[in-house]
């Protein structure tokens, strides 16, 4: 078991030392959702009613609606940044490193992905806080319990990304899938806006938004802050990280690479 | 024993055929320089060696492992030099080498002491704490071959490990790597370039996917002598 706990170890750390040397990432994870925020939700408070939904138990500011979605949107873009660092590792070389390495495939990509949730997980945390110091605040409990919720959604978008740069080979198509995935994920899910409100404009958005794995680690998050539990959305975000990583694990086979991806 | 095998090996990716029917062995502790012109076969050969890719057909053996059926008992025996830098030009020398030693298990002391002693056999132990992106591209080479011995591995594989080194660098690195074969390690030199191969060495070419000599390099290269041997041979074969 030792092998197995010391490369995941040293992957974790690799992922965050490397982060921690990008600062202007850490930055733009940061200063993102607080535009979002900041900005947009004073802009839009007004046009936006919001009624009493669970699991809020009285009238909310659009500012305390968003606040998960946003949580979720950092989850997003990390998750998806993390695997462009892969497809650029991978033609960096240093992914080779880590595939020719004796631990088995699966455990390794798991240890990427975990190094990835991790940091994911502290850019929220940092949000959640910049966020109260502006006066959005959850129960205290909620920031305890809103972690394994956290660690959930991380590893569903870290799948989601891992999953992507195993079928995308440049950078360049990577900047395509980020507007074809991040954004439709982002704005077709109850980030922004109750998904009632949706089906009053259209009942097939809707049901889009409502398939959208992303609706469901957002509402995940959003209950957990707030001390209660959604086994819904918990049953389908852990479903969808299932198969994400099945497809990631299957998209990283080595025999199945063949003529797709010459560059490996 | 603890040499290298490879035997039927075919890939085609789609319908381009990049290997067919490749077939050598390398006896332990020998140096065997894997000659081809660029495209005649060597990356695809070096991603199947270390099942980046899985070969279509045929069998790979690395120190008596088969690589198809215990891959990490084999990848475990397996030292390997990228043609392109493998290092994290952001952590030193000694970080690079200790994210190594843990990808392959290794922790604590035993990593400290293989990546001390690892270090010490490239000459590199005083530039240790410089980061990568500081080093010269020599020196970055050195770091990935120490790196590359770290866990003793007892097969070194390496894709023409002297690309964009300056004549000295590329002697330096040529001869040391010959050393090692010396000490007992099995070494594949993969590379385009004949005067890195020693009269004394074992070569097999590689043209078109598909092995066109394999033997001594001086008997290869007879009379006419390797450089001009190898083009006439990749020549004719055109």
């Amino acid at each position: 078991m030792k092998p197995y706990l010391t490369s995941l170890r040293a992957i974790v750390l690799r992922e965050a030392l490397r982060f921690v040397h990008q600062r202007e990432r850490f930055i733009a994870a940061l200063v993102r959702p607080l535009v979002w925020l900041l900005v947009f939700a004073a802009g839009f408070r007004a046009a936006l009613g919001i009624s009493i939904i669970p699991p809020y138990e009285t009238y909310i500011t659009y500012e305390t609606y968003i606040v998960p979605g946003l949580c979720g949107m950092i989850l997003l873009f990390n998750g998806m940044q993390s695997s462009l660092s892969l497809v650029y590792d991978r033609e960096m070389g240093s992914m080779k490193l880590l595939l020719t390495s004796p631990l088995p495939r699966w455990w390794l990509l798991f240890s990427k992905l975990a190094g990835s949730t991790v940091i994911s997980i502290l850019q929220v945390y940092a949000f959640l806080i910049i966020a109260a110091f502006f006066g959005v605040q959850a129960p205290p409990l909620g920031y305890v319990t809103v972690l394994p919720a956290l660690i959930v959604a991380g590893l569903m978008l870290g799948a989601l990304g891992l999953l992507l740069s195993s079928f995308v080979r440049q950078l360049e198509n990577f900047a395509g899938v980020m507007n074809f995935v991040i954004f439709p994920m982002f704005f077709l899910s109850s980030a922004l806006y109750p998904l009632w409100k949706m089906a009053e404009s259209s009942e097939l958005l809707y049901t889009i938004s409502l398939l959208n794995p992303f609706t469901h680690a957002v509402e995940l998050v959003r209950f957990a802050l707030y001390l209660e539990w959604n086994i819904a959305a918990l049953g389908w975000t852990l479903l969808a990280t299932g198969v994400f990583t099945a497809l990631a694990l299957w998209g990283y086979d080595p025999a199945r690479s063949g003529g797709a991806r010459r560059g490996v | 024993m603890s040499g290298l095998t490879v035997s039927g090996l075919s890939h085609a990716y789609g319908p381009r055929k990049a290997l067919d029917d490749v077939g050598f062995a390398v006896a332990p502790g020998r140096f065997c320089a894997l000659l081809g012109p660029n495209g005649a076969g060597k990356s695809t050969l070096f991603a199947l060696m270390t099942r980046l890719l899985v070969a279509g057909e045929g069998h790979i053996e690395i120190a008596g492992f088969d690589l198809s059926r215990e891959p990490r008992k084999a990848l475990a025996r397996l030292g390997i030099v990228f043609q392109q830098t493998t290092l994290d030009l952001d952590l030193t020398v000694r970080q690079n080498l200790r994210y190594f030693a843990a990808l392959h298990g290794l922790s604590g002391q035993d990593a400290d002491r293989a990546t001390d002693a690892a270090l010490d056999r490239l000459d590199m132990t005083a530039r240790a704490d410089e980061k990568a992106r500081a080093l010269n591209g020599g020196h970055r080479r050195r770091t990935e071959i120490a790196r590359a011995l770290l866990h003793a591995p007892s097969v070194l594989l390496l894709d023409e490990p002297t690309v964009g080194l300056d004549a000295a660098a590329r002697r330096a690195i040529t001869d040391h790597v010959h050393d090692l074969a010396e000490e007992g390690i099995t070494v594949l030199w993969a590379t385009h370039l004949t005067d890195e191969v020693r009269p004394d060495d074992r070569l097999v070419i590689l043209h078109r996917g598909r092995v066109i000599a394999d033997g001594q390099a001086r008997e290869i290269a007879g009379e006419a002598g390797l450089s001009d041997r190898f083009l006439h041979l990749t020549r004719a074969e055109a």
